[in-house]
């Protein structure tokens, strides 16, 4: 099974990186670009048939270290 | 007073620390690598030094956090062991959880390598005891991610317990309420982004740190 992760940065959590690309955009000509936010993406290969486990131990992998649940949210997708 | 340093992979203050520690104690501080199952007990203060542990990656002292002599400077710190974090010893130990917030990008997105002038808020420390209220000091940083953030009631917490220990004159980096450095709960954790270890000597620019070590004392 493999797990793929978002990391987002949580709404009003200032995100220079996503302006910058915005800008950056906005240069490039794309006149429909409005705000952009920048997070991560991480593809996780798992040991386990089971969806619940591995939505269980997933979880706990961006409780305890993939995001920081300060400034960060996550969204979980599993694949078989 | 016997410090420890502890040394991560590219932890590059960890000898400034050291060296600033060893002047002020008169006594050499002792450097603990990071893959160290435990402190040594006769430890009175653990630093964990400025530098780009791990590379930084996934986020500044996210793995550095999980390293395996942090369990042990977590108990410690629980127990009442004095804990500097500097630089990247600040991001680490909000990653570990031992103080609130987070160190993000700064908001200019720029690396900002300068001495910066900063007030002493708070002098109801071990740390800070030998400021007055108030003053003006001169501390150099040096980092990209020092952009100080929490949600409001946690500043508000830091505020009101007198736990934000320095703030900048002039913000580098974006932070929440201009804060340069913050006290834990019991005041024995302080984390700052400034580099109090490079200012205790006058060869190298200035001496407003060396106060902050000889409070140690």
């Amino acid at each position: 099974m493999k797990a793929l992760v978002h990391i987002t940065l949580k709404k009003g959590v200032l995100d220079p990186q996503g302006k910058a690309i915005g800008h950056a955009l906005l240069g490039l000509g794309f006149p429909s670009v409005g705000d952009v936010r920048q997070g991560k993406f991480i593809e996780i290969e798992l040991a386990e048939t089971d969806e619940s486990r591995a939505r269980d131990a997933v979880k706990q992998m961006c409780e305890r270290l993939l995001a920081n649940t300060v400034i960060e949210n996550y969204a979980i997708e599993l694949r078989p | 007073m016997n410090s420890a340093v502890i040394v991560f992979p590219a932890s590059n203050c960890d000898r400034d620390a050291a060296d600033a520690l060893a002047k002020v104690t008169g006594k050499p501080s002792r450097m603990v690598w990071h893959g160290d199952a435990s402190v040594p007990d006769d430890i009175d203060l653990i630093v964990l030094p400025g530098g780009f542990s791990y590379g930084d990656y996934l986020r500044t002292g996210a793995m550095a956090a999980h390293s395996p002599i942090m369990k042990d400077v977590v108990r410690r710190a629980k127990a009442g062991t004095p804990v500097l974090g500097i630089c990247n010893g600040f991001q680490i130990l909000c990653e570990a959880g031992l103080l609130p917030g987070v160190l993000m990008r700064n908001a200019n997105l720029k690396f900002v390598c300068r001495p910066v002038p900063l007030v002493v808020e708070e002098t109801q420390s071990m740390y800070t005891r030998n400021y007055a209220k108030g003053e003006a000091i001169t501390v150099p940083v040096a980092h990209g991610e020092g952009n100080y953030f929490a949600d409001e009631e946690t500043l508000d917490q830091l505020e009101g317990e007198g736990r934000v220990a320095f703030r900048y004159v002039d913000n580098p980096n974006g932070s929440a309420r201009n804060i340069a450095g913050i006290l834990s709960e019991n005041r024995r954790i302080l984390g700052l982004m400034p580099h109090p270890e490079r200012v205790c000597d006058p060869l190298t620019g200035g001496t407003d740190g060396k106060r902050l070590f000889e409070a140690l004392l």
